[in-house]
């Protein structure tokens, strides 16, 4: 058999989504931002929703999510996605508005737009990257960096007298009334990602319902930043990440 | 007929802001401006004309609420005094970055730091000069009436979408305050989705096959589409420079020394003109209308018949620092200025100006 043998349309087993434009991505191999894209690329074609939904993109690594999925997009200064989508969706009611932020955007330097975003039970979706760095500035420490983990700003091991324990926003999240959905989810396999799709796509469609605020967080991989091979990173992500982070809903009402 | 109400300078720009067709109001609550938010939630606009109105939780995220409304090709305002403005740079600068237009209000009260709640004009270097970082400007416009903080309202959102830029309405404590006879124009309806999406073509009105997707944004990371950027921003200053100066001369065809003054020392100073007049002194007064772009030109202009020129501000000398590149050297420019939100009489700047041309 040869390769023009295979390749025939009845033979196609899997497609990327049209929404996820032709770019190459520039995140690290191994990144948890790549495969995030893709799952909301797939859920935005699934639902036909490509001409409705505006992106807000963060300042971090994923400050370049608009090369990447084929919407209309904002970028937003760093923390300060809730807000813009805020405006976004109070002054374009049809539209599905989202943000997509790191853990020192939603975190650190921009508590307080998303949780009081969250609190007024705005109509968008929230996609929280937690990957317990800074990422993009070359691996800092952030709020959600585990107790003991070495950081460039933590090189010594993160410890409770120096910067607190581990800021758990979702948690925090989930208590505000205006929050109708708040889920955990990860990507590191298949069966994980399939579920993470699941609940972005829930997310989205309940902006349509006008629920309150929808909000995923998607623990995540920085290989980079924590100097490990993209396979260990994902063993070191369930083994240590998980434990802090529980995986599964917070609140679905 | 025209239809005139008695209001104060703050609820002017409440009440334009509606019958402009305004589509979003986002601010959060500081003296001396806080009529401005207090007056659109009692005027409930969204049930009218469909005007959004929220009160955010911090200036940091009013500006930012701009930018997202701006991005989607909506007239947006916010307002706020001296503090809350230093805390709205950040979205300025990404806001000028980025193009997006929005006019902002600033009521100026005392500072530096919380200050004072009494009026001032000390936040002319944060206005014209920046504020943010980056090279970057904003059309800074300057009423002196409640009648101007109605209009220029309007004019502020024509010059933010003729130059996708940030427009600031710089007021102060008296002007935000004074209550005023003001005279209701005609209504501009807001526009519909349908004229956004054909008159502002870079807006996220969400991406359709016919077009490429939509990104505002500020981030240029290769040298040479930042440089290009940075020229285009610089471009549009040099057009506003030639096409959108504006200022009010008064009593100065004739006059041998003139006062540089804007906002509520414009007020003021008309009647140190008078006060000089009467005593033979060939005083006139020229006020700024635009503080950036500033009347550099028609100050070069008047230079060779004058002998001096003052700038009277509520500051400790800032806007004289303009007169003076102006000026260049040519004659002598004097400052005169009040600070702690004290506001000077007519008599008090005529006996600071016979001082300084008695020397
Ligand atoms: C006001 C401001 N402060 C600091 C920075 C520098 N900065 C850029 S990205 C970043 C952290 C991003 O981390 P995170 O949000 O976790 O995203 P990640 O890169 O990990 O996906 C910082 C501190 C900035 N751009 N703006
Ligand atoms: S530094 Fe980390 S978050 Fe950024 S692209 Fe690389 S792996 Fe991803
Ligand atoms: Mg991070």
């Amino acid at each position: 058999m040869e390769l023009k043998d295979i390749i025939k349309p009845e033979n196609k087993v899997y497609s990327k989504s049209p929404v996820l434009t032709n770019k190459v991505m520039h995140y690290c191999p191994g990144c948890s931002h790549g495969t995030v894209h893709k799952l909301i690329a797939e859920v935005i074609e699934e639902m036909g929703i490509q001409e409705k939904t505006i992106g807000i993109s963060p300042v971090g690594c994923s400050v370049f999510a608009y090369n990447y999925i084929d919407i209309d997009w904002q970028q937003a200064a760093h923390g300060r996605a809730p807000a813009l989508a805020t405006a976004t969706k109070r002054l374009c009611p049809d539209k599905y508005v989202f943000t997509y932020q790191g853990d020192g955007d939603l975190a650190s330097i921009g508590t307080a737009e998303i949780i009081h975003a969250c609190n007024r039970g705005e109509n968008i979706v929230v996609i929280f990257i937690n990957n317990a760095i800074y990422g993009m500035t070359g691996g800092q420490m952030a709020p959600t960096t585990l107790m003991g983990m070495k950081t460039s700003t933590s090189p010594y091991g993160r410890t409770e007298e120096l910067h607190g324990k581990p800021l758990k926003i979702t948690e925090l999240i989930a208590q505000l009334e205006g929050t109708c959905y708040v889920t955990r989810q990860s990507v590191q396999s298949a069966a994980a990602s399939r579920k993470t799709k699941r609940a972005i796509r829930k997310a989205f469609e309940n902006s349509a319902l006008n629920k309150g605020t929808s909000f995923v967080e998607v623990v995540s991989a920085c290989n980079s930043g924590w100097k490990l091979t993209p396979v260990k990173s994902n063993e070191w992500m369930v083994e240590n990440m998980f434990p802090s982070y529980p995986i599964g809903d917070l609140k679905d009402r | 007929m025209a239809e005139f109400i008695l209001m104060k300078g703050n609820e002017a720009i409440a009440i334009s802001a509606i019958r402009n067709g305004c589509d979003g109001y986002f601010g959060y609550p500081i003296t001396p401006q806080s009529e401005v938010m207090e007056t659109l939630m009692v005027e409930r606009p969204w049930e009218t004309t469909g005007m959004v109105v929220l009160q955010a939780e911090s200036e940091t995220s009013s500006i930012n609420m701009l930018y997202g409304g701006a991005s989607c090709g909506k007239k947006v305002l916010t307002s706020s005094s001296s503090p809350g403005l230093s805390l709205m740079c950040e979205g300025l600068s990404y806001l000028a970055g980025a193009e997006l237009p929005c006019v902002v209000v600033n009521v100026v009260r005392g500072g530096p730091g919380l200050g004072t709640i009494q009026p001032g004009q000390g936040d002319y270097f944060q206005a014209c000069k920046g504020g943010g970082h980056g090279d970057y400007k904003m059309v800074v416009l300057a009423p002196n009436s409640a009648q101007e903080m109605y209009d220029f309202v309007d004019l502020g959102f024509d010059l933010a979408f003729k130059y996708l830029t940030p427009v600031m309405i710089l007021a102060d404590g008296v002007v935000g305050q004074m209550m005023e006879k003001v005279e209701l124009r005609p209504v501009k309806p807001r526009w519909s989705d349908e004229e956004i999406k054909k008159n502002f073509k870079w807006a996220t009105t969400g991406k359709t096959p016919d077009r490429e997707q939509n990104v505002l944004t500020s981030l240029a990371l290769d040298a040479a589409v930042h440089e290009r950027l940075n020229h285009k921003l610089q471009s549009k200053y040099k057009q506003m420079e030639t096409e959108d100066v504006r200022f009010e001369s008064y009593m100065c065809e004739d006059a041998d020394h003139i006062i540089v003054a804007y906002g509520c020392m414009a007020r003021i100073c008309e009647n140190t003109v008078e006060l000089a007049r009467n005593e033979g002194i060939k005083l006139g007064l020229l006020r700024p209308i635009t503080l950036y772009p500033f009347p550099t030109i028609e100050i070069q202009r008047m230079v060779p018949q004058l002998k001096s020129i003052m700038s009277v501000e509520l500051s400790a000398g800032q806007m004289v620092e303009d007169v003076r590149l102006a000026v260049n050297g040519k004659i002598p420019v004097n400052f005169f200025g009040r600070l702690g939100g004290i506001v000077p009489s007519p008599h008090e700047v005529y006996e600071a100006f016979k001082k300084e041309i008695n020397k």
